[in-house]
């Protein structure tokens, strides 16, 4: 399927999707998370009658418009680049992964799209109550936005409520539920919205942090920290929980994504969980690719076991037993794999000639064998190793995916410990004075982004060489057009999101600065 | 027993009428766009631009969601259209989303302090994409007619054959046409949308006088392009094989047995016309329910002149046997049945979104409201 496609091409194909998914994940989390913020802050207000809430929400809500805008602007890009740089990929499987997309819009993003401007424009318009219902459905439409595009990357790592169509050479959705309650997809939703409030609640401290600093707006600054280190904490606990059981579901559906996340070269019973490491190159090699090994770990003993399966001496594959196969342990090979890739492609091609031929009847056997169960489940399921190569291919890289993990789940911890100061100091009184955490706050603004970031860089890099997950390596879902087309629109894209991220987070300043109006 | 039996013919003619009705709305809704196209030359000072920016650009995101879900439904539906459309005609696409990205946040930073590059830089944005916007679809849309340049495989990988990847499409004078008509369409019910929502009689006035105009530019290229298309050749299947042919007059034999469709096209046309005629000569503020609702049965005929009565909605003139059609390029019988339920939830969206629209259309946009303090682009 790949022979002909340059790796120029594929190479700012991906680069392109990473550029504008990095983009689009800048402003996405504070709006999931400052919409539910502003909400719960006009709540207060409706339900107290107080003016003071009424400027605290008015004041988020401009900061809230400012992030909205650019973050439609860069979401568009995403959706038609499924067209544009993956056409191959978008006929493979836009069967299933179009419907999301579909219901996205319908669903989520008019729900979005109409509130808001009932929420900006109708204070002195519509009656309190239809203005705070409005700012409550932008917060539940901009969390099913984010709904249905996980559903369909949860399908992407874990490709499941389909069944292979040889008549039409595709991917076709058999059951919409098991898209839906794919278990990746449940996992990926409550981590990643639980990461947008959180992202959003420091965002909320840190500022607010800043006006105490300056000794402005304290009765402001005050109530706003409140708000957010209570929703906060909520949400640092519900990430960490719901981020601990993504990483059990990926020990089952990507175990090799799981071992490289690990930096777990060999297998191993009565696995230690690195708490953190640093690593160096191996002396070991798969084909052509070195693995890695620590240069020095904090370890936490038989905790991996522990979790992956809630036994100490369960057995963990490492990156070589995925490769290479373990017979003991019931792992199969690449080469293994590839064979029986091989073979469900021979099945599909011959089938391709048996219609071509007009031979009706081995046509129609060929056509049952792709619907009997087996073949799919020992065979078909194998159908994209037939167009990986090598088997070091099959590795994702791998200090890439191991720092990002560990450092996300760093934060992750050390957000808690955030909020729980806040809150410490918000009862005991004490936060004016104590300077030294205000300046925590406002300097880890920049944190719950990279620590987001960082996620997704995990769950795409350790996806690597697929697009789906054994069933399409991105080498074959790329769109075959000039590599100087993809090279021209990546810079085209790269100058234009960083002009607009420099007037977005110079207005920001401004709009900060300037403070709540009276 | 019955069970729900629906063929997988009928969601695809079902699943046509969706995305053909989502394109009517979104042409109808390029309103904003239009608008836009007049930030230099139709206000007589900065209160009036003001005005201007406000009043069509609190449906912005009405507009840019209906694209979004445009090509949500039509990956969803007809996935082989979305592959090839969009991975050959590259820098058509490209260049339209650019444009898109302008839009979205020209409205919000335009007048906030700090946004470094200055008003005129986000304005010139909103004329970007009021220009180039409605031009660019209206010639990607022409091309349903006219065809492209473009083969697949055994596959369905598509190769665009001209390096050029979709811009040589402005090289055929009825793309152009179409093109120029859905930008003066869009200016003429922006005009009009302009003057029933504003509370300033000089505004009003000059609208009025910007519309002949813009109405004469409009109605040219659009009989032209009409004209043109029903006289040429087009593009029809075999509904047994599948296979594609050129046929004389091809939609102008759809138009005829395709009555419904005559009758909605006239509809649709007469309308335009008369929201025109009453707003140039009777001076009605109203004349905008008349153009809209012309507007969008006008688009959604012709889209079912492209793709209903075995014709290829995307025909490929390099390539005959690659050609899309809807029954070709579209979704398995369980996606698009699953997708029907969904689509029940439309008229849904479509209440509330008339409900919110009227709550904050209830005072038209004035002078006082632009002075207050309150959020505005
Ligand atoms: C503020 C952001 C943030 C923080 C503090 C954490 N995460 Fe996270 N994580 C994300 C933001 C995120 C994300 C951006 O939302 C990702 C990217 C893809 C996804 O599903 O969510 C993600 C992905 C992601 C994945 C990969 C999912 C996949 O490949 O499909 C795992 C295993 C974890 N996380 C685990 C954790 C654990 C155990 C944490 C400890 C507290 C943690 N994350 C904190
Ligand atoms: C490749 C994947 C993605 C695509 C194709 C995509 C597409 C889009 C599009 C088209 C918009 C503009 C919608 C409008 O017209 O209002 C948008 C905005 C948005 N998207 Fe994405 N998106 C992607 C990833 C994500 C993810 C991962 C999330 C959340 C988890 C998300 C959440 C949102 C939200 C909340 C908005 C509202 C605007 C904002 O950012 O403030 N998107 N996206
Ligand atoms: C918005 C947050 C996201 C970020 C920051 C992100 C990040 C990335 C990165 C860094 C890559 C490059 C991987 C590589 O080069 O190895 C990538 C690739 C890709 N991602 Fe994501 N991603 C996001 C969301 C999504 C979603 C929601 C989807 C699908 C629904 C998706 C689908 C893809 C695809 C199709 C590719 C290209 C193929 C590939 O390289 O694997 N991404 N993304």
């Amino acid at each position: 399927m790949t022979e002909n496609i340059d790796l120029t091409l594929i190479g700012w194909s991906r680069a392109q999707f990473a550029l504008t998914a990095i983009y689009h994940w800048l402003f996405v989390p504070l709006t999931l998370g400052l919409s539910f913020i502003v909400a719960i802050m006009e709540t207060l207000y409706v339900r107290s009658g107080n003016e003071e809430w009424k400027k605290i929400t008015r004041f988020w809500m401009t900061l809230f418009g400012i992030n909205f805008a650019i973050g439609v602007a860069t979401g568009i890009i995403l959706e038609f680049e499924f067209g544009t740089n993956w056409s191959n990929y978008s006929w493979f499987v836009g069967d299933i992964f179009g419907a999301p997309l579909a219901v996205e819009g319908i669903v989520a993003f008019f729900l979005e799209s109409t509130f808001i401007a009932v929420m900006f424009f109708g204070w002195n318009k519509v009656s309190r109550k239809f203005h705070l219902i409005s700012t409550w459905l932008v917060a539940v439409g901009s969390n099913l936005s984010a709904l249905w595009i996980l559903v369909a990357n949860g399908w992407m790592q874990n490709p499941v409520g389909m069944a292979f169509n040889p008549e039409t050479a595709r991917n076709e959705m058999v059951s919409f539920w098991e898209v839906l309650f794919n278990q990746v997809a449940v996992d990926k939703f409550l981590h990643t919205i639980s990461s947008g409030f959180l992202l959003a609640s420091v965002f909320v401290l840190g500022i607010s942090a800043w006006f105490l600093l300056k000794k402005r707006e304290s009765s402001f600054a005050r109530r706003s920290m409140l708000v957010a280190s209570v929703f906060g904490i909520l949400a640092s606990f519900m990430n960490a929980y719901t981020g601990d059981s993504s990483a059990r579901t990926i020990a089952k559906v990507q175990p090799v994504k799981f071992a490289a996340m690990e930096a777990l070269t060999e297998g191993k019973t009565n696995a230690g969980l690195v708490a953190f490491g640093v690593l160096k190159e191996s002396e070991n090699k798969v084909g052509e690719k070195y693995l890695k090994d620590f240069l020095f770990k904090i370890e936490l003993p038989g905790l991996l076991s522990m979790m992956t399966s809630g036994d100490r001496d369960a057995y963990v594959p490492g990156v070589i037993d995925l490769v290479h196969g373990n017979r003991d342990r019931n792992i199969m090979s690449f080469d293994e794999k590839k064979t029986r890739g091989e073979l469900a492609r021979k099945t599909l091609i011959d089938y391709k000639n048996a219609v071509k031929e007009g031979n009706t009847a081995l046509r129609d056997s060929l056509k049952n064998v792709f619907a009997e169960k087996s073949f799919n489940s020992e065979y078909f399921r194998f159908f994209g190793y037939a167009s990986v190569e090598k088997a070091e291919d099959l590795i994702p890289d791998l200090s890439g995916t191991f720092y990002s993990f560990h450092l996300m789940v760093i934060l992750g911890f050390a957000f808690i410990m955030l909020f729980a100061l806040t809150l410490y100091h918000l009862f005991r009184g004490t936060i004016e004075k104590a300077r030294w955490f205000l300046w925590l706050c406002l300097l880890s603004i920049p944190l719950p982004y990279i620590a987001s970031e960082l996620g997704w860089v995990l769950a795409e890099l350790g996806r690597q060489p697929w697009i789906i997950q054994d069933l399409m390596p991105v080498s074959a879902a790329v769109t075959n057009i000039g590599s100087g087309s993809v090279i021209a629109t990546f810079f085209i894209f790269a100058a234009l999101f960083t002009t607009l991220l420099i007037a977005e987070v110079s207005i920001m300043v401004k709009q900060i600065k300037s403070g709540p109006k009276h | 027993m019955t069970t729900l039996m629906i063929s997988h013919l009928f969601l695809q003619n079902y699943w046509w009428i969706i995305v053909s009705v989502l394109a009517s709305f979104l042409v109808f809704l390029m309103f904003v766009q239009g608008g836009q196209s007049f930030i230099f030359t139709l206000p007589g000072n900065e209160m009036q631009k003001t005005m201007i920016v406000n009043t069509v650009g609190r449906k912005w995101d009405l507009t840019f969601t209906t694209l979004v879900t445009f090509g949500g439904a039509f990956f969803a539906s007809f996935p082989l259209f979305y592959a090839t459309s969009f991975g050959g005609a590259y820098w058509v696409w490209i260049a339209i989303l650019f444009s898109f990205i302008l839009q979205a946040v020209a409205y919000e930073f335009r007048s906030k302090p700090g946004n470094v590059f200055g008003q005129k830089t986000f304005d010139i944005f909103l004329l970007l994409n009021g220009a180039l916007g409605p031009l660019l679809i209206g010639t990607a849309v022409a091309t349903f007619f006219t065809g492209s340049r473009f083969s697949l495989d055994e596959m369905n990988r598509v190769t665009w054959a001209s390096s050029w990847y979709g811009l040589e499409a402005v090289t055929d004078v009825r793309n152009l046409a179409l093109g120029l008509a859905v930008f003066f369409l869009a200016r003429v019910n922006g005009l009009l949308y302009i003057v029933n929502s504003v509370d300033d009689e000089d505004l009003k006035a000059r609208s009025l006088k910007k519309l002949l105009p813009n109405s004469i530019l409009f109605l040219v290229p659009f009989l032209f392009f009409v004209i043109a298309i029903l006289f040429s050749e087009g593009f029809a299947t075999d509904p047994s094989t599948g296979s594609v042919s050129m046929e004389k007059y091809k939609y102008l034999h759809n138009l005829i047995q395709m009555p419904l469709v005559l009758i909605i096209f006239l509809v649709g046309v007469v309308n335009v016309l008369y929201g025109l005629y009453a707003a140039l000569f009777r001076k009605k503020n109203g004349a905008i329910w008349c153009t809209s609702i012309g507007t969008i049965l006008a688009v959604f005929a012709i889209f079912m002149l492209a793709g209903f009565n075995n014709t290829s909605f995307y025909p490929s003139s390099h390539d005959l046997q690659s050609s899309l059609t809807i029954r070709n390029a579209s979704s398995s019988l369980f996606t698009l049945k699953t997708m029907m339920f969904v689509s029940f939830l439309v008229p849904l969206v479509i209440a509330y979104i008339w409900y919110a629209w009227k709550s904050m259309n209830v005072n038209k946009i004035t002078v006082d409201e632009m002075n207050l303090n309150e959020h505005k682009y």
